[in-house]
């Protein structure tokens, strides 16, 4: 249903459809909506949609005082001028305030291709998740997308979208339900668990394929939301396998991993391997390159799945 | 500044157009827009102001220069590289895999890059701080610094405004690219940014308002005036065209922010600059 379709067309066709049905909700864009695919909102909501300039840290407290008077506002950027440029009114008129927005963040970690280095958020997880009350989602597909605008919109409160824009690969198909607060198991698996986040959970899939033709059998979860993280599904799927790989396009300190290590260390601690960032930033190229690069292909995957698996105790 | 050199200036920025659209062109997509709007101000201000010396590009004392619509790289990678910081070479790798020549402008990577930019609004801060570094080391240098007018909706120009103003930075010299264009559409639909001379004297800069920001002539003299300021810092504003100077760019208007080139438009375009 959604093969070859931009996210950012799912993103902006699904909240004109909600917008239709709701006239709480409200979208703001920061000189980006061309990018974020929000642009066309414009002519069918006119006084619901709009632009407030490159201003970012603007943007974020606009839409917490319309939340003050009881709207929905949406705003957008990249991700890196979503998170990092406006931490502090993200911690303070959003969180602190406990106002409902949400934030649409494009082009998340390397999928900032071209624009490069400074356009590369690698710690927007990290920033974020370290703030009380933001919820952190991040699709895998359009699909996921599609069906979770709805619960993000009635969800009360501020919930980060971490959304690749382009076409994402196909994962889940059209009966798939969707809970906010709870991560898909894709495959079950007995030797090692693998948890990954957007764009990694295609890599993911792909790296299951080479484990299994060397016997290894892998469990993969989608893990949409980082925070709050799913601990049951985290607990598990480590109790059951006893290793983890946790797979992500963040950097390694602050992201994915952080949150499922965070969790295991409390509990039933085993093994980790990361696959993500490590600890640099970014720089111009396609996103092929810089996977090879940065040592986040399914290839990595399953070398860092035999390595937590000969970690076992 | 005699009529000859007048001349050989706008030869210049002729040739480091038709530079720039081919480095992009090569590569098939960039900023082509906001690159061609500031040639003619990093003309002047490499070819006939600055004190810089490209074999020496740490010199001390020197003057410094701040991009900070960091976007507009290509452009001044053009002017360093015709300048000898770098091979002319090193143009063709413009944002492929590896290179010095990022999109947005990186002072570790990049030989004769005073400051990296890209997140919209920081540079002219930067600048700021540099012209403040300056007056306490006394060493007479004047920093130069282009920001985007889309970019001054951003609040952190303004706090730079009001900063440099305070702190009586006449060695800091700012030129607005302004050519009423941005990303999502002309600057006035999207966030008018209403008197903007005005405005900025009214933050206690010294303001002078260039007709036309591709003349030479007028940007070299306007900088002129600018450094006899005795306590104001400087806004130049610079009334731009997007895209100045290949006629299919510049009709696109705000769709020429970050475009595709195809190769056939690559060489129409280099024919145009002929
Ligand atoms: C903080 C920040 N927000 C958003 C962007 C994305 N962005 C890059 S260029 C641009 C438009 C800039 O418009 P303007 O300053 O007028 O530049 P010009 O027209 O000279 O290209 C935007 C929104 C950014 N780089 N940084
Ligand atoms: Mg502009």
């Amino acid at each position: 249903m959604y093969e070859n379709v931009e996210m950012r067309q799912v993103l902006a066709d699904t909240i004109s459809f909600l917008m239709e049905r709701d006239e709480r909700i409200i979208v703001i864009d920061a000189d980006l909506a061309k990018a974020n695919g929000t642009l066309a909102l414009r002519n069918k909501f006119p006084e619901r949609a709009f632009d407030v300039g490159i201003a970012e840290q603007n943007m974020a407290s606009v839409a917490a005082g319309m939340a003050a008077y009881g709207f929905i506002p949406f705003i957008g950027s990249f991700t890196a001028f979503a998170t990092r440029r406006i931490c502090d009114q993200i911690a303070i008129s959003l969180a602190y305030a406990k106002r409902n927005v949400k934030i649409i963040g494009s082009d998340p970690g390397i999928s900032a291709e071209l624009n490069g280095g400074t356009h590369m958020s690698m710690e927007d997880i990290g920033v974020l998740r370290s703030i009380p009350g933001v919820v952190i989602f991040e699709p895998a597909d359009a699909v996921q997308l599609a069906k979770a605008l709805p619960k993000i919109v009635e969800y009360d409160g501020v919930v980060y979208i971490r959304l690749y824009r382009k076409p994402a690969a196909v994962i889940f198909n059209d009966d798939y339900e969707f809970d906010l607060f709870k991560a898909d198991v894709i495959k079950e698996g007995s030797n090692i668990s693998i948890f990954a986040t957007g764009i990694m959970v295609e890599e993911a899939l792909q790296a299951d394929e080479i484990l299994k033709a060397e016997g290894i059998e892998a469990e993969i979860i989608n893990i949409h939301t980082i925070k709050p993280i799913d601990k049951d599904a985290v607990l598990k799927s480590a109790r059951k396998t006893g290793a983890v790989v946790v797979c992500e396009n963040h950097n390694i300190i602050g992201g994915l991993k952080s949150a499922v290590a965070e969790v295991l260390s409390e509990e039933y601690p085993v093994p980790i391997k990361s696959i993500g960032v490590k600890d640099h930033f970014g720089e111009v190229a396609k996103m092929d390159y810089l996977k090879n690069k940065y040592h986040m292909t399914a290839e990595d995957i399953a070398a860092a799945a035999k390595d937590a698996i000969n970690m076992k105790r | 500044m005699c009529n000859n050199e007048f001349q050989t200036l706008k030869e210049k920025s002729r040739y480091i157009r038709r530079l720039t659209v081919d480095s992009i062109g090569k590569l098939g997509v960039g900023h082509l827009g906001g690159c061609l709007s500031v040639i003619e101000a990093l003309v002047v201000l490499y070819y006939k102001e600055m004190n810089i010396d490209p074999k020496n590009p740490n010199m001390e004392s020197r003057d410094r220069f701040v991009l900070s619509k960091g976007h507009a790289g290509p452009a001044l990678y053009s002017v360093l590289a015709d300048k000898g910081y770098f091979d002319i070479s090193e143009l063709d790798t413009l944002n492929r895999p590896e290179t010095k020549l990022p999109s947005h402008c990186d002072m570790l990577r990049t030989k004769g890059v005073d400051m990296t930019a890209g997140s919209l609004g920081q540079g002219i801060s930067c600048a700021a701080g540099m012209a403040k570094a300056s007056k306490i080391k006394r060493d007479n240098a004047n920093i130069y610094c282009i920001i985007g007018d889309g970019e001054s909706q951003e609040g952190q120009v303004w706090e730079a405004a009001m900063m440099a103003a305070h702190f009586k930075l006449n060695n800091l010299i700012v030129f607005t690219d302004y050519n009423k264009l941005q990303i999502d559409g002309t600057v006035e639909e999207i966030l008018g940014l209403g008197e903007l001379d005005k405005k900025w004297e009214a933050f206690g800069w010294n303001v002078i308002n260039i007709a036309d920001g591709h003349d030479e002539a007028q940007i070299y003299d306007a900088i002129q005036q600018a450094k006899k300021s005795q306590s104001k810092p400087t806004m130049i504003l610079l009334n731009t065209i997007k895209g100045n100077g290949v006629s299919f760019v510049e009709a696109m208007g705000a769709g020429n922010h970050n475009m595709p080139i195809s190769e056939e438009q690559r060489i129409q375009a280099l024919k145009e600059l002929e």
